[in-house]
């Protein structure tokens, strides 16, 4: 709900500062608008999760992080109690970077391509702001998606090449091939597909007292490899296998897919391609990797 | 001997392709980063990057063309050698980034394609759609995986750089670095260190760039001894969608491709830019800059921009400046193929279609030409000696900078799509002289005793905890960004005048002064981001304080930095021998003032932690400095006269070098 009250502050427009805008005294009181929050917080893995409220003064073009960044630089609940900052991921604030996924009014999405305006319409009373559900919390609205990074290890998301010496230019790509590689590229890692998915789910482990660092990663490792694998991982394993060079090493990408928590997991819900920030053909990447794993499959029988 | 160990700090286009480099050459690599190294800024790098190609190349293009363009469009600040060398290695460089599996756009004949970009008449720019940063990016991140997967680096993301670790001989051993997950502290011996954390655009509070691009690891270094470079030169982007938390960049690209940049001729003409009539319309660029039209280099185009909203109040709107960038002209298949991600961008953001109507924008602060301080060492042919460990290497030994956060191939001003081969190409070629530097360091970090990374732990924790413990204070944290933000965007960057920077000078150190006395709002140890914003912002002090006092010093126009009260206005006579005699007087001047200014800017930090600046001469021994004339008013009667000079000078060279010269001049 966006409240109305008299305030003789002015804020900043958001414009640079040399813009006129920033300093619009003109003498008279514009009524000063507020936005309202809810946060789902946790203050560490394993606690207890719970919601606070908070009230933003409203600014024109606002998004999810300049109310969060509001909540940080007030660092005080809607009833007046001082309170930590809410932790969240952000970077590059120009959904690119893929840092600020979250749940925003139930839907997975980047806080930062996230107008304020619109989500009033979505829900005018307030706005929630909870972390992905997919991944554990570190800390309130922060997340670990370290598992989303090693699915891409699992299917070996590269070009192999020789190594980095002058070897002249790349493969004659037809402007065909280089349209259809390019969107699987333009993946920002955000997650989102993977909170979406109904056959992704959370994995969480938590260190042993007695567990050195490097034994409990390799625990870790254990686990995510029998976790599927996402469509962001498959749709990567579709990328390099439409590359001249990196086509070469297919085989080791399909036997990765074709493997435990690999492309069978896929339950065709199709949630991925609907909530994909970058409209990426995810599900176009998941067919065709599903015929090629039946290729090659049937190839393998006949190799024997 | 152990196996040398090189830590490198951040991991952008600069920091992966050093990496990728060193773990190919056998090195271990310790990679610590803010963020996950895939979402470091430089994925927001949009338009492309430049090296001669095939197509160039039968143009009458070449290498030392590039080289000089960049020279050119820097002003003639950076050295010349490493320029040099930056050129030559751009077409293996963009071959490389190709077979690695860049998905640069292609000609129908399956070639890679290339765009125009600014300061230059040749179509030099590679591209991948408009988001070229973040596809150079993703693959040297997946080779960079490769190399983790083969136990050659291993990352350390979220994690923080505190402070270079110098034995007593005063030599990078390491560093010391914080977990901003666990708030842990952890010393990291290493035989070299690589900072590559790129620009510092928080300074001024919005900006084109990421919320990483702190600054604080250069200002960290700089403390701890490293000088800083040129630190007054800051390239305001020309294009750039205002918003209230980030100022979002438009690339130049969409000039490139035929964007026009207009305002209305009647102010505020409140009628659809689609209404209004061509007559109606002023194209201030092209009208101003017939060769280079849209495309003049940034600083000149920011400025026009800047003054037609402010000086001649033609801004599109009343109460905000702007102008049009224009491409609605331009067939919607073409844009969607070539710019589909920054209009994207500015669709999502704006909500308006930038490809039915034209979009508004207006300059934002978007890169530091300046930076650590770093050597080189030139080689017989004029550029450098591959595999020197001075080459990318800071006044303290054994560390290194490269990319953005390093001072060396800019200059005043950089060429659009330079910086994605700077970065690429500082990062790969430094690989070998870094190794070397391991190597003649003596023993190996590893085998130090732990009391030389003790006492930095212990000096980090103290650190910390009295920040915590801060939490009675009277000030924000978040409040002074943002002052300080507004005011560095107020006095330094497109106009600077020096009654304001002086002012703004005690300003910062006020604005410092209350920083201590900041209060945390989160006292606990645990993804503590509040203490790590206000560690970071007590790092830009003193970065802000080099950049006014650098600029404040520099009385001329260079580049970006321009100071109206030191311009050199252009010529108006009229009648032919006045008109002569105005540009012999200009060219006078510019030579004089080639001889006081053509320095580096060098501040190294006080022992009060104020900046103490010096100057050093510029390497401009491959291709003499000349007036930098794009649209000056007068400019070709100032080119006419300055060509005879350089004939004059050059035969009197030859004059005096008499018979002797003459018979060793047979080749």
């Amino acid at each position: 709900m966006i409240r109305s009250v008299e305030s003789t502050g002015h804020h900043d427009g958001g414009q640079p500062s040399q813009s006129p805008a920033d300093h619009g005294g003109n003498g008279h009181s514009a009524p000063q608008r507020f936005v309202r929050v809810r946060i789902l917080r946790q203050d560490a893995p394993g606690e207890e999760s719970y919601w606070e409220r908070f009230e933003i003064p409203y600014v024109a073009n606002m998004n999810v992080i300049s109310i969060l960044q509001q909540v940080a630089a007030q660092a005080k609940s809607r009833d007046g109690r001082r309170v930590a900052p809410v932790a969240w991921d952000c970077n590059c604030l120009e959904e690119v970077c893929g840092s600020c996924t979250m749940l925003i009014n139930g839907r997975t999405r980047m806080a930062c391509s996230a107008l304020v305006d619109r989500l009033l319409d979505e829900s005018a009373d307030e706005i929630e702001l909870r972390p992905m559900s997919k991944f554990p919390v570190v800390r309130d609205l922060v997340v670990d998606r370290g598992r989303l990074f090693h699915s891409l290890e699992r299917v070996k998301a590269w070009v192999p090449v020789d190594d980095s010496y002058d070897h002249g230019p790349g493969p004659r790509i037809s402007p065909e091939n280089q349209e259809d590689a390019y969107p699987l590229a333009t993946c920002i890692s955000c997650g989102c597909c993977l909170e979406a998915c109904p056959q992704f789910t959370k994995i969480e482990l938590v260190r042993r007292e007695d567990e050195s660092a490097d034994d409990f990663e390799a625990r870790r490792t254990t686990a995510f490899d029998a976790g599927f694998v996402g469509a962001h991982a498959i749709s990567q394993a579709m990328l390099f296998n439409g590359h001249p060079t990196g086509k070469m090493i297919a085989d080791e990408r399909l036997t990765a897919l074709t493997s435990q928590g690999g492309i069978q997991m896929c339950g065709n819900a199709q949630n991925c391609v609907a909530v994909c920030p970058k409209s990426i053909p995810l599900t176009r990447s998941i067919a065709r990797a599903g015929r090629a794993a039946t290729v090659w499959a049937i190839r393998k029988i006949f190799d024997r | 001997m152990a196996q040398p160990r090189v830590l490198v700090i951040g991991g952008g286009l600069a920091g992966l392709s050093a990496t990728m480099r060193l773990a190919e050459l056998g090195v271990q690599v310790d990679l610590v980063s803010l963020v996950p190294v895939k979402r470091s800024h430089s994925v927001c790098a949009q338009g492309g990057i430049n090296s001669v190609n095939s197509l160039t190349r039968q143009q009458g293009d070449n290498e030392w063309k590039h080289f000089d363009d960049t020279v050119y469009g820097g002003d003639f600040l950076q050295h010349q050698p490493p320029v040099k060398e930056m050129a030559d290695w751009g077409p293996r460089i963009v071959d490389l980034m190709d077979r690695l599996g860049v998905p640069f756009n292609r000609t129908p004949e399956g070639f890679r394609d290339q765009r125009r970009f600014g300061g230059t008449l040749f179509k030099r720019t590679a591209f991948a759609g408009a988001t070229t940063g973040q596809q150079l990016l993703y693959s040297l991140d997946e080779q960079v995986r490769r190399w983790e997967v083969e136990g050659k680096v291993k990352k350390w993301e979220f994690w923080d750089f505190l402070e270079p670790v110098l034995d007593d001989a005063g030599r990078c051993r390491g560093a010391i670095c914080q977990d901003l997950v666990t708030m842990q502290f952890r010393a990291f011996p290493a035989d070299a260190v690589i900072i590559a954390t790129g620009g510092c655009g928080l300074l001024f509070g919005r900006s084109t760039m990421s919320m990483v691009c702190n600054g604080s690891a250069v200002s960290r270094a700089y403390r701890a001894g490293a000088w800083y470079g040129n630190g007054e030169f800051i390239q305001v982007h020309p294009t750039a969608i205002p918003g209230a938390d980030k100022l979002r960049l438009m690339s130049e690209s969409a000039r490139g491709e035929g964007g026009r940049v207009w305002v209305p001729k009647t102010p505020h003409d409140p009628r659809d830019p689609r209404d209004i009539p061509e007559s109606e319309r002023s194209y201030f660029l092209e009208e101003r800059y017939p060769k280079y039209g849209n495309l003049v280099p940034r600083d000149i185009a920011t400025r026009e921009i800047f003054d037609i909203c402010t000086n001649e109040g033609l801004s599109v709107e009343k109460d905000r400046l702007c102008v049009y960038l224009d491409l609605t002209h331009v067939p919607r298949e073409t844009l969607d193929r070539k710019l589909g991600g920054i209009l994207e961008i500015y669709e999502k953001f704006q909500g308006v279609d930038p490809r039915v109507v034209p979009m508004k924008i207006f300059p934002a602060v978007h890169y530091s030409m300046g930076g650590l301080w770093v050597d080189y060492e030139k080689s017989s042919t004029g550029g450098l000696v591959e595999g020197s460990p001075r080459n990318q290497q800071t006044n303290i030994p054994g560390l290194y900078a490269i990319g953005e956060c390093d001072y060396q191939y800019h200059g005043a001003n950089r060429l659009g799509a330079n910086s994605l081969l700077s970065c690429i190409f500082s990062g790969l070629f430094c690989a070998p002289g870094v190794i070397a530097s391991c190597d003649s360091g003596g023993k190996k970090a590893a085998e130090e005793s732990s009391r030389l990374f003790d006492s930095g732990l212990r000096r980090e924790e103290e650190r910390h905890r009295a920040l915590l413990g801060r939490t009675a204070g009277d000030e924000n944290p978040y409040d002074l960004h943002q002052q300080l933000g507004n005011l560095m965007t107020r006095v330094a960057t497109v106009v600077r005048r020096n009654e304001q920077l002086a002012a703004a000078y005690a300003e910062v150190c006020s604005l410092e002064e209350r920083w201590r006395r900041c209060a945390v709002s989160d006292s606990g140890n645990w993804t503590n981001q509040n203490v790590v914003f206000t560690k970071s912002l007590g790092d830009m002090f003193p970065l802000a304080k080099l950049v006014l006092k650098g600029a404040l010093q520099r009385d001329e126009c260079r580049g970006a930095h321009y100071k109206p009260d030191f311009a050199m206005p252009g010529i108006h006579a009229t009648e032919p021998a006045e008109k002569r005699r105005e540009a012999e007087a200009w060219c006078d001047r510019f030579e004089a003032n080639t001889r006081r200014w053509l320095k580096s800017t060098v501040a190294t930090c006080g022992p009060g932690g104020e900046p103490e600046i010096s100057y050093q001469d510029v390497d401009t021994s491959l291709t003499p400095p000349r007036p930098r004339l794009y649209g000056l008013v007068g400019g070709e009667e100032i080119e006419e006269v300055w060509k005879n000079r350089k004939h004059a000078a050059s035969a009197g060279v030859d004059a005096h070098r008499g018979p002797a010269a003459f018979a060793g001049a047979t080749g």
